[in-house]
């Protein structure tokens, strides 16, 4: 996400960074980019003129001017107005102290409602938490079919009633029932809906104020264009609005939506999908997607993922290994497949600071998936000690792994670079190691 | 076109753009009366553009043709001046020609996820029933939760028939079967529905090529039409997922989808400037009938306003 909007706003900033001195020009230079680089990112355009009056008032006192180091002061200066943009620190929902939490989405046609209310429901089961999906959508054809899937993935109770009329009667009975079972929460999946469809808004207004949600939330398309902003502003005038879930992260290069939606609402941006997948649900954090933003990696995320992800006695022993430089084949296999549990690499490489540009590189999955059945192609000897890898093995791993001999040749000399490698990663040279096995 | 056919047409285009055309002509009344020099006046109006989502690049070629041109800057004059830009990016692109001789005739659906594909399939279907032909709806989109039950229950209504397999199953083979099936039953049309996927999932666009592929092996110069289904809400992405998926699997033709919500829809002339690609249908609203062949002197005049 972001890698546009992050290219161009790197070089603006570039450029500035060198200056021993800053000229009011030299700002008034840089924010032209700025502001292009946003609006290409389908910022809403007055958002982005607030954003570089901003800038421009800080950058131009006389803090920046007179420091030692102005270039870097104004890189600080947009990074700190970009996190405010994006609101203030991590915002997950939060249960309410009386159980049922009662949990209403709503947003537009195919901003990923369905999906959000699963992914929502998949976090809270895994904090131990019980509750209910309920199909509040009568409009569209198989929505219900849809959720009572998903329902079953997760897996979480779904309350429905096929071919009844009256959604506010669906929500008020399925929260009767959620209390007769003492839920901890309920999440009520309404029809998608057109902001100027007043009919429609007055269906969900209804529901509110029939059942008191303790959370509102708005779910956007993270794709949506300069029109976020009527978007925003007319659900939560109309609804009120405490929360948002930004969809399809994944898929933008620009994300502007996540910078307009905050400013108008007021409400905070909760979750930000990254993925189809169930588990494709990440808290957002305005002050690390800020520093995505301007490609400074974001680590913070990673090691957490890192941490859910990666087996911490394994982690233990690979790194004694590492220490001891017995490292093998069969342990770069089981790094490998840690990796891959942790998500999409482009998705890993972006958090890395000074990664983002590796994009053109085109990071294949697949260069994994053949260095995983070369390597499974291998005896345990062979994997111990590549050593006694001879020309024949090398054409049986070939054949067995159904690459060629070139890649066999290539994976085991890059193996005997990364043994070496390995004696500089406690300087932390890891991201050269990665990047010699994956270009694809 | 006869006039009371363009008035009809117009009235519901113009009514479904209702919001956007206040926008843009309101926003150019406010700028033209508000005087200020050429450039500060020239830059309102660039900006007014860019929030119609008519991006950047192309909001600055728009501008420049009405500042290059000498015109004084009041209210009908720039109207009129960017209505004719517009309409001369819009008819700039050029409509493929269609063999419509073959059948089945094989059209692909494709596009992200919520753009709204299924919906689309399901008014091209009726509109192709309309017309007197026999259509056969792909269920290909084998992935998401109910996907195949939704196309179903269209089909049911608009009276066509589907050809599916379970979730889970190999999309092309899905696509396969409901052309092999379209040619020996001697059916005209054959729509097939994709799973939504992000352009930059790189082996989710390959199946898209594939499913493209298959249809080639049972049906002449399938597939025939590849329409892009685009909503009108999302903004520049547009651009990113209307050039990826013409580099996989050759996009014939777009459809603006949702068109009725947004209060911009100005992304369909970045599209036709930056790509070339034609737009076919807009979506105008939720019921069957919703879908309507696109127009540029239409659109331009139902977004700027003035007759």
């Amino acid at each position: 996400m972001f890698t546009e909007i992050s290219e161009k706003l790197e070089s603006a900033l570039k450029r500035i960074k060198g200056h021993g001195k800053i000229s009011e020009k030299n700002v008034t230079d840089a924010l032209k980019d700025v502001r292009l680089a946003l609006l290409e990112a389908d910022v809403n355009y007055k958002v982005v003129k607030q954003f570089t009056d901003d800038v421009k008032t800080k950058a131009l006192g006389k803090e920046v001017l007179t420091s030692i180091t102005p270039g870097q002061l104004f890189v600080k200066i947009v990074y700190e107005e970009l996190r405010d943009l994006m609101g203030e620190g991590a915002k997950e929902v939060a249960l309410a102290p009386n159980p049922p939490t009662v949990i209403m989405v709503a947003g537009l046609q195919g901003s990923g409602k369905t999906t959000a209310c699963a992914k929502l429901a998949r976090r809270f089961s895994q904090k131990g938490k019980k509750g209910m999906l309920i199909a509040a959508d009568i409009y569209r054809p198989a929505a219900v079919d849809q959720l009572e899937t998903l329902g079953k993935a997760v897996p979480v109770e779904v309350y429905y009633e096929r071919d009844e009329d009256d959604a506010v009667g669906i929500v008020e009975r399925g929260l009767k029932a959620a209390k007769s079972k003492a839920l901890d929460y309920v999440i009520a999946d309404t029809a998608g809906r057109l902001h100027v469809d007043e009919k429609m808004m007055e269906e969900l207004t209804d529901i509110r104020e029939r059942v008191h949600p303790h959370e509102t939330i708005l779910v956007a398309d993270g794709m949506t264009g300069q029109d976020a902003v009527t978007i925003a502003k007319e659900f939560s005038s109309t609804l009120g609005i405490d929360g948002v879930i930004l969809t399809k992260m994944d898929g933008d290069e620009r994300g502007g939506a996540a910078l307009s939606i905050r400013a108008v609402s007021g409400a905070p941006i909760r979750y930000i999908g990254v993925g189809e997948k169930l588990d494709a649900l990440e808290v957002f954090h305005p002050e690390r997607m800020a520093s995505r933003i301007l490609g400074m990696g974001d680590v913070l995320t990673l090691v957490e993922r890192a941490q859910e992800t990666i087996d911490i006695k394994e982690a233990a022993k690979l790194e004694k290994k590492i220490l001891k430089e017995s490292f093998s084949l069969e342990d770069f296999l089981g790094q490998i497949k840690q990796i891959k549990k942790m998500g999409p690499l482009e998705d890993i490489m972006g958090m890395m600071p000074g990664f983002s540009k590796l994009k053109g590189i085109d990071l294949d999955e697949s260069a994994m998936i053949r260095v995983e059945a070369i390597i499974r192609s291998m005896t345990s000897d062979e994997r111990l000690a590549p050593e006694i890898i001879d020309g024949s093995r090398r054409k049986r791993i070939a054949a067995g792994s159904g690459t060629r001999v070139q890649d066999v040749n290539r994976l085991i000399k890059d193996f005997q670079q990364v043994r070496k490698l390995f004696k500089h990663v406690k300087k932390g040279n890891l991201g050269g190691m990665l990047g010699s096995f994956l270009r694809g | 076109m006869n006039a009371d056919l363009f008035q009809k047409k117009f009235q519901a285009l113009k009514a479904s753009l209702k919001k956007s055309r206040s926008v843009l002509s309101d926003g150019l009344a406010r700028i033209a009366r508000g005087g200020g020099d050429r450039a500060g006046t020239l830059e309102s109006i660039e900006e007014l553009l860019i929030g119609a989502d008519i991006g950047v690049r192309t909001a600055g070629a728009i501008v420049e043709k009405v500042g290059s041109s000498g015109i004084s800057l009041n209210e009908e004059s720039v109207r009129d001046t960017i209505r004719n830009e517009i309409i001369s990016i819009l008819s700039g692109t050029c409509q493929p020609g269609v063999d419509l001789l073959v059948k089945p005739h094989v059209i692909m659906v494709v596009g992200v996820n919520g753009t709204g594909k299924t919906t689309t399939i399901a008014k091209l279907a009726h509109r192709y029933k309309t017309a007197g032909n026999q259509v056969l709806l792909a269920a290909c989109d084998t992935f998401r939760a109910a996907a195949i039950e939704q196309l179903e229950i269209w089909a049911g209504r608009v009276g066509a028939d589907v050809v599916k397999h379970k979730p889970g199953a190999d999309a092309a083979s899905v696509a396969y079967d409901a052309c092999s099936a379209a040619a020996s039953r001697g059916m005209d049309t054959v729509i097939i529905d994709t799973a939504g996927r992000l352009q930059t999932k790189k082996n989710l666009m390959d199946e898209v090529a594939k499913i493209g592929r298959v249809t080639g092996k049972v049906v002449d110069g399938a597939p025939h039409e590849v329409l892009l289904v685009l909503d009108a809400t999302t903004g520049q992405n547009s651009i990113s997922q209307a050039k990826a998926f013409s580099e996989v699997c050759g996009v014939t033709g777009i459809v603006m989808a949702k068109l009725d919500g947004t209060a911009k829809g100005g992304i369909v002339v970045a599209i036709a400037k930056e790509l070339g690609i034609p737009i076919q249908f807009i979506g105008t609203g939720e019921s069957i009938d919703d879908l309507a062949a696109f127009d540029p002197e239409t659109f331009a005049t139902a977004l700027l306003g003035g007759d």
